[in-house]
């Protein structure tokens, strides 16, 4: 047998860019992800989690007020019924979205590189869906009345319209938020079992012990669990896709000028993907900086999701493009107002500022130096973070701030309680994403373990080939000593680095 | 104090991936029933290479799924047709107001199909078990890290303490170990 393993060519196929970088083991993917959770948190984690939990409590305090008070003490107006809080309310459900993309899309589309990625984005995705959820429970004022949302019938036997995309809507979140964390439990328990198995005693141990269900990695369960892995991936790849469809019913089947268009669903899905790419990177590019994880999450990746808000960027800038066309194609003279009011009319800095955010921006990433460049890529990311914002902002408030009748136009501005329940709803979700970081393994090992090389049942490992592709013996001897060579260069850069760094340390 | 123990089977550590494959392989032609590989990862082919077949657990979730379409079918069908018609947006309050209902439809089915992959993957894999003979081993935890285990249970019919030992070793296999359970 090894001897015909020997005698085997190499055989010529095109390099593909490792996955993991610098060779990684199983065993080492293992303790850096286990070390990350069963270690003490740097420094900075507090410095983040300590304003968060304070951020938490303002928000608290101003849904407290609010429904202590009233709907009075937001901005809303006649016209504008629907101000920041289903602002928010799309602006955060958009950004969950990209989580369900890497999990569930890229997955059936066999993208192996979500695998570093698709926890995290997962985790953001049900934190900024619960995010999204304070906002249309609470606008409606009257927080009490919120279960008439539930298909139950009121006190008068009447029951919910289910005509009506408001209700859809409800589904439709709900059931998202259900099926993610369904996704994403049944992704953590292989990695629950690994923390179970190195935890040594006490509460730790039997916490992921409990919630790793006695996961033993039988071959007889894994067939089992990648076919419920692969089926909630089919399942999710439509619902994600209709999420964002439905949210954008609620505005596309009114009349409401600005809002009465067909373009919206898709418009609104890939807006939402872009938005929470921008997300997924401005949260992952200062983990992967602070835990270490340069060899998991590498450049091909941020450079993958750069591409993708490109592309997207680029879809809701046609989008935008085409309403624009379409409303004066159309030769609706409501619809023409609108949008001539939109982009010169009382919030023409928010449409520009939108503009300049989602599709200006993003076009650096054409250049491979921008998508490459940390700072460029955190800088487009918030750009396109706060674009996001604008672009719920500009639909929802131009459009009805002047509608039909002139008589009933009116200004709209938020009050400092809806300013800072929006602020308060980034410490609720930061501060969930820490303390996720906290407990949870931040990257699927078993999924990254799935993808390394010698994890194919057919890998060999280098040193069984004597010949290469063209048929000349290989000198594994020669081979060895170049690469430690290598190592060595690559030891001696870093150290003079560090050197550097130290020194100009202590100069300031 | 009861001393007695009952034979688990026998556990084999094997150091790659592509080592317990062809391990697997060879224990399925041995013609093995109760028998598994332990792994990290799932690893690709290994179904075959044990002789089993494609999980049943999508039928489950096809009938899961049905289930869904229709109980949201007949709940807006019996609340907006049936009960307390309501004449909004000028649609009809007879079956042909069905597209408006499509959307709940489709996500009470994703919903639906949803739970029964969880339950059902869990039900068909027999977990939650927190407790079995295996853990009892101390260097079966390492399955969970880099190590790929195969074990041979003792219930099958093939199973002989001297011959499967052999055979274990014949394969490959490092690190022999007996697992015993407390009756």
């Amino acid at each position: 047998m090894a001897d015909a393993q020997t005698s085997e060519p190499i055989r010529p196929v095109l390099a593909r860019e490792p996955l993991v970088t610098n060779g990684r083991s199983m065993s080492w993917v293992t303790n850096k992800i286990c070390g990350i959770v069963e270690n003490r948190q740097p420094a900075l984690w507090w410095y983040l989690f300590i304003p968060s939990v304070i951020l938490m409590g303002v928000l608290g305090y101003c849904l407290a007020y609010l429904v202590v008070t009233g709907v009075g003490v937001w901005g809303n107006n006649h016209p504008v019924g629907w101000g920041w809080a289903i602002t928010n309310f799309v602006f955060w459900i958009g950004i969950g979205h990209a989580g369900t993309l890497i999990s569930a899309i890229l997955f059936l589309t066999r993208q192996k590189w979500r695998t570093s990625v698709n926890r995290a984005a997962e985790a953001m995705t049900l934190f900024a869906v619960i995010c999204a959820g304070i906002f249309p429970a609470i606008h409606v004022g009257r927080f009490w009345m919120v279960w008439f949302l539930a298909p139950v019938p009121n006190a008068n036997g009447i029951w919910q319209n289910f005509k009506s995309p408001l209700l859809w809507d409800v589904f439709a979140v709900s059931t998202y938020f259900t099926v993610s964390v369904i996704f994403w439990y049944v992704g953590l328990i292989p990695d629950l079992a690994t923390l179970r198995d190195r935890a040594k005693k006490g509460i730790r141990k039997l916490a992921y012990g409990f919630f790793a269900l006695g996961w033993r990695g039988a071959n007889r369960h894994w067939r089992h669990y990648e076919m419920a892995y692969l089926l909630l991936a089919a399942l999710s790849t439509p619902l994600v896709l209709s999420v964002h469809s439905v949210v954008s019913f609620d505005f596309a089947t009114s009349i409401v000028p600005g809002w009465h268009t067909t373009i919206f669903p898709p418009y609104f899905v890939a807006g939402a993907i872009f938005g929470g790419f921008a997300m997924v990177l401005t949260l992952m590019i200062p983990a992967r900086k602070i835990y270490g994880l340069q060899d998991l999450i590498t450049h091909k990746h941020i450079d993958n999701m750069a591409k993708i808000i490109l592309l997207t960027g680029t879809i809701v800038g046609y989008a935008y493009i085409m309403e624009l066309f379409i409303s004066w194609y159309g030769g609706n003279k409501y619809e023409q107002a609108a949008f001539e009011n939109r982009q010169f009319g009382y919030y023409k800095w928010a449409y520009w500022a939108m503009f300049f955010c989602n599709v200006i921006s993003p076009q650096v990433f054409w250049f491979k130096y921008c998508r490459h460049n940390l700072w460029v890529v955190m800088a487009v990311c918030m750009c396109v973070n706060a674009g996001m914002w604008f672009e719920r902002f500009v639909i929802i408030v131009t459009s009805i701030a002047q509608d039909f009748l002139p008589g009933a136009w009116d200004f709209y501005h938020p009050t400092r309680i809806e300013i800072w329940t929006f602020v308060g709803t980034f410490g609720l979700f930061l501060g969930l994403f820490l303390l996720f970081l906290r407990f949870f393994p931040v990257i699927a090992m078993s999924e990254i373990k799935g993808v390394l090389p010698e994890s194919d049942p057919h890998y060999l490992p280098p040193e069984t080939f004597t010949h290469d592709a063209e048929g000349e013996k290989l000198s594994h001897k020669a081979l060895k000593k170049t690469a430690k060579k290598t190592a060595k260069k690559a030891t001696k850069k870093a150290t003079k680095k560090a050197t550097k760094k130290a020194t100009k340390k202590k100069k300031n | 104090m009861n001393t007695l123990k009952r034979v688990h089977g026998y556990i084999a550590e094997f150091e790659t991936a592509r080592d317990v494959y062809h391990a697997a392989e060879k224990v399925r032609d041995a013609g093995f029933k109760d028998w598994d590989v332990h792994s990290p990862f799932p690893i690709h082919g290994l179904d075959s290479a044990m002789g089993l077949k494609k999980s049943q657990l999508s039928w489950f979730v096809f009938i899961g799924g049905a289930i869904g379409t229709v109980t949201a079918f007949s709940l807006q069908f019996v609340t907006q047709v049936l009960i307390y018609p309501t004449l909004v947006q000028d649609k009809p309050t007879n079956i042909g107001t069905l597209p408006a209902f499509f959307p709940v439809m489709f996500e009470l089915t994703v919903l639906f199909s949803a739970f029964t992959a969880l339950f059902g993957s869990m039900i068909l894999n027999k977990l939650p078990r927190w407790n079995h003979p295996l853990f009892a081993s101390d260097q079966f935890e390492r399955f969970s890290d880099d190590a790929f285990f195969l074990c041979i249970e003792a219930r099958d019919p093939q199973f002989s303490k001297d011959e499967t030992l052999k055979m274990l070793k014949d394969i490959g296999g490092k690190s022999i170990e007996l697992i015993e359970d407390d009756i």
